[in-house]
């Protein structure tokens, strides 16, 4: 099988419940070209190593004519917002970040995860006691989705009342991250686009009020901060809460839904977290590597002619770097397809790396261990009714559409 | 065969002592029994205290974040091992195979670990060196100390010497609060580090921060009062700075003075040993059952044209005993070379100061990511056409980067584009490193006597 039959493969929905095996049929060759301008990098070590390139980049606008061709859609170049700082380099992505992080995490405010902890503990049990006499449910609908969209809803400052239009926006938004080369570009890119702008009206109309009356929550620390990177403008605020408000739970949730799957699969260790809440953290590094949330990162572009393993990545070209293939590398990992809660050294790569490692990870944790350990907890003899259960379309983004389970009962 | 018979016997019922119990100490114990060795293993420490981490000292326990007696190293098992803390070792017999100690006692062995580390160079004036209020700063018990005195506001403290330590010590007390003086020799802070281009970005950093910062300048008496506490202090440009703390931060001295008759290689550069860390003796000939690590060794570098390098890395520290460990208990073809990559971290100001690679030997400097203006950058250094180190202000992730051009000999100046080249980084500056020829304090060797069964070499301090 040629290589370029691999990529399609892969982002063929078909095999999108098993895309290991791909993976590691992408693995023979690390670094491998797909297309004209198109290049897989699939190992370990040459992932990490052009995460911590100087000459990748993050800016759709360093591909060549002939890459940006390639891809499937370029649909922020035409949209109201500029890329967030996810799709931006130094010092633009840096000035940024720092100042998203400002209000977020250490150094200045070091306590914003650990203290939602209560809050977030309450969203869960309130979730679980929703399932109302039920003895089967949807885990995505029911759980998985709002737990987080309620948590960075809470984060941002969103009022309750529009979290369900949130579900539908970044639902869309976050479909668009596909590369599916099987759907028709121009139909998907107006949708995307007027999800973005029904988003970014209803957002900046929420910046508007906020500044007038700020609270404690995200949003208003952005508008009103004056650090020593100055203040963001409008525009900016605007499409970093959209970064955040997609990011933040287009992710979570698959984390949360494929570890529940992962768990039920293996019984023994739903066990251990049950009578070992502890197991919790490394359980969910090891989940991180083991069926992470993003895929794959399909957006970066080469600055120079960069030599790796063997192979010249031209400038200019597209480089998808697969991280959910580098999480299973042999080479680095022992045993690699085993799902092992103790496994020391588990150095993934679930968040990626470098200087656009993911900025939420703390939350994301916290987000997943809490769910994990409580529905291990509190649900009696829990099972899945569908094994594989149906997945999205995004293979980027991978997780299942649906998890239906059942069980005999909840403990309090 | 023989050999094999009393590495297995080593292995199983041998004697290994290791003398310094501290970061690479402990780690070097813990590898020995996570590699299967079961003999009896002994740790002699001079300080009363089980391992503690040194980085917090001049950071976290200067701020109150940390407190100096809760800094013990974290353990990576539990230990079967004999402690002799609080007690020094004051003697090798290498014939004898024993280490003495300062309570007369001595402690045989059939394979010994050198990890004593370093100490604070003193102030070079015995009677200022006592007077109340001035500090070194090296040991758990200078940091408890010197932290109680910042406590009781001081009107103004002197830090003499501006290298890694004595910026942090300058930059914990800025952010206590406290009116600080650094006094340095060269032109900048961190200039025999990192050289003059980026040592002046770290003096601007500290001048923003409220140091008074005098730089070209040197201390050249402290003065007391009648009760023998500090009051003042003289500049070498004639002026006198009015403060009741100074800290002395002139760098660090290798622990090696208990060796000094023992015919081992060691002098106050260090203890010299091969890759595979066995100690050098006198001669230059490697022994086989003495092995080094951490701040006092100086082990040959293939990718620094063999140098002879001593690191005073925490790192370095921790890989050099890991491979110490196991090389002694190893066949020849099992052992390991250790072939770190320098790296180094400092925190001070609000900024994170990272280094890989040897700086030092850099002749030429670019700022291939960021901006020298803004404090946030990574500084590449070139020499003879290749890149030999790197370090980052607030740039941690792109080290690794870097790490791997200095292991590949890439060349310098990079020719690629990065995804931050401003303008200032695109031509390479001399690095700007004090001159090497100039004469230092640094020892000599001198060999004496003429047939080959009398040569001797010893170590020298250089002629004043």
């Amino acid at each position: 099988m040629t290589q370029g039959m691999l990529l399609r493969q892969i982002t063929d929905h078909a095999n999108r419940a098993d895309p290991y095996p791909l993976y590691a049929e992408l693995r023979k060759t690390p670094v491998s070209q797909q297309g004209d301008a198109l290049f897989v990098v699939s190992t370990y070590w040459e992932i990490k190593s052009l995460l911590h390139d100087p000459r990748i980049s993050s800016d759709a606008r360093n591909l060549s004519p002939q890459a940006a061709g390639a891809l499937p859609q370029q649909e922020e170049e035409t949209t109201a917002l500029p890329p967030a700082f996810l799709k931006l380099d130094p010092p633009e992505h840096d000035r940024l970040r720092r100042m998203t992080m400002h209000p977020f995490g250490p150094p200045h405010t070091p306590r914003r995860v650990h203290n939602m902890h209560g809050e977030l503990a309450r969203i869960v049990s309130d979730l679980i006691d929703g399932f109302g006499d039920r003895d089967q449910v949807d885990l995505v609908d029911n759980f998985s989705y709002p737990f987080p969209v309620t948590v960075i809803c809470r984060l941002l400052g969103i009022p309750r009342e529009d979290e369900a239009r949130f579900h539908s926006w970044a639902d869309t938004i976050a479909a668009s991250l596909d590369p599916d080369p099987d759907q028709d570009p121009g139909e998907r890119l107006r949708v995307t686009q007027q999800a973005r702008t029904e988003l970014g009206m209803y957002l900046s109309g929420l910046i508007d009020e906020r500044r007038g009356a700020p609270g404690d929550d995200m949003l208003s620390a952005l508008v009103t901060d004056h650090g020593p990177d100055g203040q963001m403008t409008p525009i900016e605020v605007l499409s970093t809460a959209a970064l955040l408000l997609i990011a933040g739970h287009e992710t979570t949730v698959n984390l949360i839904t494929n570890g529940m799957l992962t768990l039920l699969r293996n019984p023994d260790v739903l066990k251990r977290l049950r009578d070992e809440p502890r197991l919790a953290v490394p359980l969910v590094e090891e989940l991180l590597r083991f069926e992470p949330p993003v895929q794959l990162l399909p957006q970066r572009t080469t600055l120079a002619d960069i030599d790796i393993a063997g192979t010249t990545i031209p400038k200019g070209a597209s480089v998808w770097l697969v991280l959910a293939s580098g999480n299973r590398d042999p080479q680095r990992f022992l045993d690699p397809d085993r799902f092992d809660p103790d496994r020391k050294d588990n150095q993934h790569l679930g968040f990626g790396s470098g200087i656009h490692n993911c900025f939420g990870a703390p939350l994301a944790r916290l987000e997943a261990q809490l769910a994990l350990t409580e529905l291990a907890r509190r649900l009696d003899n829990p099972r899945l009714l569908e094994d594989p259960p149906p997945y999205r379309q995004n293979a980027v983004l991978r997780g299942p559409r649906h998890l239906n389970i059942a069980f005999d009962g909840f403990r309090a | 065969m023989a050999s094999d018979g009393f590495l297995e016997w080593m292995r199983r019922e041998g004697r290994i002592v290791i003398v310094g119990a501290s970061l690479a100490g402990l780690r070097a114990a813990e590898t020995l029994r996570e590699e299967g060795f079961t003999g009896s293993l002994t740790l002699i420490g001079d300080e009363p205290y089980e391992p503690y981490d040194r980085p917090p000292l001049s950071k976290q326990v200067l701020l109150g974040k940390a407190t100096a007696d809760r800094t013990a190293l974290p353990r990576r098992m539990a230990l079967d091992a004999n402690w002799r803390l609080g007690v020094a070792a004051t003697g090798l017999d290498m014939a004898a195979k024993r280490v003495r100690l300062a309570d007369g006692d001595e402690v045989e062995y059939d394979r010994l670990l050198i990890a004593t580390g370093v100490h604070a160079r003193p102030w070079p004036h015995e009677a200022e060196a006592d007077l109340d209020g001035v500090f070194v700063l090296r040991t758990r018990d200078d940091s408890a100390g010197l932290h109680r005195r910042l406590m009781a506001a001081p009107r103004r403290v002197l830090v003499i010497g501006a290298g890694f330590t004595g910026s942090e010590i300058a930059s914990a007390c800025r952010e206590r609060g406290l009116p600080v003086t650094v006094a340095e020799r060269a032109a900048a802070p961190l200039v025999g580090a990192l050289g003059g281009v980026v040592g002046q970005a770290a003096a601007e950093l500290q001048r923003e921060h409220g140091v008074d910062l005098r730089c070209g300048i040197m201390v050249t008496g402290l003065e007391g009062d009648s009760a023998g506490r500090l009051r003042s202090a003289h500049l070498s440009d004639g002026t006198t700075i009015d403060a009741d703390v100074a800290v002395v931060s002139l760098g660090a001295t290798r622990n090696t003075a208990w060796l000094a008759e023992s015919g081992l290689g060691a002098g106050p550069r260090g203890i010299a040993c091969d890759a595979g860390c066995r100690a050098f003796d006198v001669r230059g000939i490697v022994t086989d059952d003495i092995f080094v690590a951490g701040d006092v060794a100086r082990s040959p570098h293939a990718l620094f044209g063999y140098q002879f390098l001593s690191l005073e890395h925490w790192g370095n520290a921790v890989a050099q005993a890991e491979i110490a460990a196991h090389n002694m208990i190893s066949a020849s073809s099992d052992r390991r070379p250790h072939l770190w990559v320098p790296a180094f971290w400092s925190s001070q100001f609000g900024v994170s100061i990272k280094s890989v690679g040897v700086p030092s030997l850099g002749e030429e400097v670019l700022i291939a990511q960021g901006s020298l203006a803004e404090r946030r950058f990574t500084g590449v250094y070139g020499y003879q056409g290749r890149v030999i180190a790197a370090v980052t202000f607030d740039q941690t992730k792109w080290l690794e980067f870097y790490q791997r051009q200095i292991e590949t000999a890439a060349p310098f100046p990079p020719a690629f584009p990065t995804v931050d080249r401003r303008p200032e980084g695109l031509r390479p500056v001399p690095a700007d490193f004090p001159d090497p020829s100039l004469p230092t304090h640094g020892p000599s060797v001198t060999l004496s006597g003429y047939s080959p069964t009398d040569r001797r070499i010893t170590f020298t301090p250089a002629r004043a």
